[in-house]
């Protein structure tokens, strides 16, 4: 047993490989537990934390900022999309190719991330602040000026196969989903977790912290910044392709700035220190709105009022949690608990 | 062997157990017993509503005056015993969140259908979602054809005149009434602009139309379209536009000094709502044509008019009655026609073979298509105008259908309201 576990240590791959199969088991009961609208919410996470654990290898660990990963998830959306229906079109359908389609978005993320990549690798702060920001407004826009291909704001419906047969009749639709999805996340976290763990990991989080020192010791800055930027955008294409499955639609509504800024918000509430923050952001994104409404139901509004509140009050609680977070734990929900922990930890008796 | 590795494999081998006791269940193969959304004293059903973004205007009042004309059968005992719940939630008319909020209505609300979901953009999302989870679509609130596609779509059932229907009326009224003028055409970038211009080309020809523009909701900028418009000295403009954006469009004609004659779809038509967004711009309406399928709300010598009056006095009186209110009225007086045609043992499909068996009448001017093999809306609509601050009906209501049948009068009486204003029982 020993053995096993020094072979854990020494193995960085392995033990994470051990922690995405218990991970994945521990999900796998979950997803038979829930009801489909649970599951539906589990996938809607799972989509999301592709995309905020991107952010947060991008933000958190390389220092540079990005205020258009919504668009980046456009991107995977509408390829995956596109693929989908062209596929459907030609006859070929099935669950086979629902890999193959979110591979291409992957691809196709991964190319649009390379170049603003390029971009983002020759500004700082503020500018390169701007450069995203542009992104994020100018693929929404690129859906309305070629409207033949992208179908303008009615977007496009997305040809997705009901979960295969031979799970039975009756199953139901949002575990399949949810099964998707969470592959695709727990892919990604192993990937990335190996990733901030090897040699480029920590060059990255060298480039963060200190530029010259990270060129003085060999570091390639800019190609550095460049892989970081094309990783993280791998990773919201994938997201945004799971998020076009479970929507079987893609709308330039669904991946505005809005949704840039949430992801933003919610990477820096979640912690953005560690790969573990990324998930709470997900989780985040998906809870507050939900809990907002529900909570609106408790209280007997006039109906005029409960109308103005239906839509705006998930946005105010957002802003407001990032604000009572940022002042009560700077390292967000992550932050904040390994601080419990280490309490917890010096106040118990040493054993 | 130390304690990480134990806990390890402890937690492992209740994984393997945990998981051999879920393959086996067998609620994968079971189907539901009961209806979902029906009990002895309820039903719930549920939609989705702009209640707030760029399309709230006018139509976040649909679904509460829906919700009035139900509070009202409830008060007089339901439906067949059956007290009618009424969930409307907000999308802000962004199909993402339609996503979610039928998801919450069907999966978690357990809703019994979807009444009315507004939105071309928004419900044609849902589409498939609602097929698959066999959720009869009621009524939808858009007249976009592809609601009428019974193979595909078994239980998603249109309610407005569909745009290419109203195209056709619209563009006769032009050919009749503005013979030799210069036609151009504006309308939104999705299947309600589409749809709309494929009716009016259908009758004034394909090159009939001198200028087509098309706008998105996301820029409330119009000037370069109307713009464009202006300088291909357009006469007449028809609109195919969400009410905020046939006042965006007059009021930026008249700020580049641009006096054409509009004609306006009917979802983008309705005086009151116009003169609401407009204020002091209001004048800009006069003479402005519209077409219309439901009673005028400004019309208290219409029968039906005046009786939904007196229900949104009662349940709805804090809200305005306008165009949107009595449409809201005539989709929730539809759903009950169709429950009570559905009988006392409520079931999905029992509902959906009573809309199909059609014959419905009501306070709609135009008649409803509904068959076996047609699920769009009504079939026609009443020419209207606006003269001196008022929006009255001319001419004769017309009748047609989306492909290149002709345009006819159609000259069946509406039934008088019951005198509780309640359908009666099959």
């Amino acid at each position: 047993m020993n053995m096993v576990k020094g072979f854990l240590d020494r193995s960085t791959l392995l033990r994470h490989l051990v922690f995405a199969v218990l991970a994945g088991v521990v999900l796998f009961l979950l997803t038979q537990q829930l009801d489909p609208f649970r599951n539906f919410q589990l996938a809607t996470v799972a989509a999301y934390l592709c995309a905020t654990a991107g952010l947060t290898l991008l933000v958190g660990m390389n220092g540079q900022l990005s205020l258009g990963h919504g668009a980046l998830m456009a991107v995977g959306a509408y390829t995956v999309a596109l693929s989908q229906n062209a596929l459907a079109d030609r006859g070929i359908t099935g669950n086979q190719v629902l890999p193959l389609s979110l591979a291409l978005g992957v691809l196709v993320t991964m190319v649009a991330g390379a170049v603003i990549g390029l971009a983002a690798a020759r500004l700082r702060g503020p500018y390169l602040a701007g450069v995203t920001l542009a992104v994020a407004v100018a693929v929404p826009a690129a859906t309305v000026t070629f409207d033949e291909i992208f179908n303008s704001e009615q977007g496009l419906s997305v040809a997705v196969e009901p979960p295969p047969l031979s799970l039975g009749l009756y199953f139901p639709n949002e575990r399949w989903q949810a099964w998707v999805a969470l592959t695709g996340a727990l892919l990604t976290m192993l990937l990335l977790a190996n990733l901030v763990r090897s040699r480029v990991g920590r060059n990255l989080r060298a480039v963060r912290d200190d530029e010259v020192a990270a060129r003085l010791s060999g570091i390639h800055v800019g190609r550095t910044q460049v892989l970081a930027f094309v990783v993280s955008a791998a990773s919201a294409g994938l997201g945004g392709g799971l998020m076009a499955l479970l929507a079987q639609s893609v709308s330039p509504g669904a991946f505005s700035l809005t949704l840039s800024l949430f992801l933003l918000m919610a990477v820096v509430i979640g912690g953005l220190g560690s790969l573990s923050g990324a998930v709470w952001g997900a989780v985040l994104l998906v809870a507050l709105p939900d809990l907002t409404h529900d909570s609106a139901q408790w209280v007997s509004l006039s109906p005029a009022v409960a109308q103005r509140l239906e839509g705006n009050l998930p946005l105010a609680v957002f802003g407001l949690t990032l604000i009572v977070v940022m002042i009560a734990a700077p390292g967000g929900v992550q932050g904040l608990l390994r601080r419990i922990g280490a309490r917890v930890r010096r106040r118990a008796p040493a054993r | 062997m130390n304690a990480l590795t134990r806990r390890g494999l402890s937690l492992a081998t209740a994984a393997v157990l945990l998981t051999a006791v879920a393959a086996c269940s067998e609620d994968a193969n079971t189907p539901p017993a009961e209806v979902p959304g029906v009990t002895a004293g309820e039903i719930v059903v549920g939609t989705h509503m702009p209640l707030t973004g760029p399309a709230a205007a006018g139509y976040s009042e649909i679904a509460p005056a829906s919700k009035a004309y139900f509070d009202y059968v409830n008060a007089n005992g339901g439906v067949h015993g059956r007290k009618i719940t009424y969930k409307f939630m907000d999308d802000g008319y962004n199909p993402a969140n339609t996503q979610t909020v039928v998801r919450k209505l069907v999966l978690e609300d357990k809703v019994f259908a979807v009444l009315n979901g507004l939105g071309t953009p928004t419900h044609t999302g849902v589409l498939d979602f609602l097929k698959t989870n066999r959720v009869p679509d009621l009524f939808v609130a858009s007249g976009s054809r592809s609601w009428n596609q019974p193979d595909k779509y078994p239980g998603t059932f249109g309610f407005n005149t569909d745009y290419t229907v109203e195209g056709k009326i619209l563009a006769t009224h032009i050919k009749a009434t503005y013979t030799g003028k210069k036609v151009c055409f504006m309308g939104q970038d999705d299947d309600f602009g589409r749809d709309s211009l494929v009716g009016v080309e259908q009758v004034l020809g394909a090159g009939a139309v001198v200028a087509k523009e098309k706008y998105v909701t996301s820029n409330q900028n119009v000037a370069p379209q109307i713009g464009a418009l202006k300088a291909a000295g357009c006469e007449v403009v028809v609109l195919a536009t969400v009410p905020g954006f046939t006042a965006l469009s007059m009021g930026t004609a008249a700020r580049l000094g641009f006096k054409p004659q509009w004609v306006v779809s009917n979802v983008g038509s309705d005086y009151l709502t116009l003169s609401k967004v407009l204020g002091e711009g209001k004048v800009l309406l006069e003479g402005m044509v519209g077409i219309s399928n439901l009673p005028s709300p400004v019309d208290m010598s219409d029968p039906w008019t005046a009786a939904f009056k007196k229900i949104h006095d009662q349940y709805n009186g804090s809200a305005p009655f306008n165009g949107n209110t009595v449409y809201g009225m005539s989709v929730a007086y539809l759903f009950v026609q169709s429950l009570q045609a559905a009988g006392k043992d409520l079931t999905r499909e029992g509902l959906i073979a009573a809309v199909e068996k059609g014959g419905f009448k009501g306070p709609g001017l135009a008649p409803f298509r509904y068959s076996k093999d047609n699920h769009s809306g009504m079939g026609g609509g009443k020419l209207t105008k606006v003269t001196a601050g008022n929006q009255e009906f001319f001419g004769p209501v017309y009748e047609t259908d989306s492909a290149a049948g002709p345009v006819n009068e159609f000259k069946e009486e509406r039934p008088a309201p019951p005198t509780n204003t309640i359908p009666a029982a099959a």
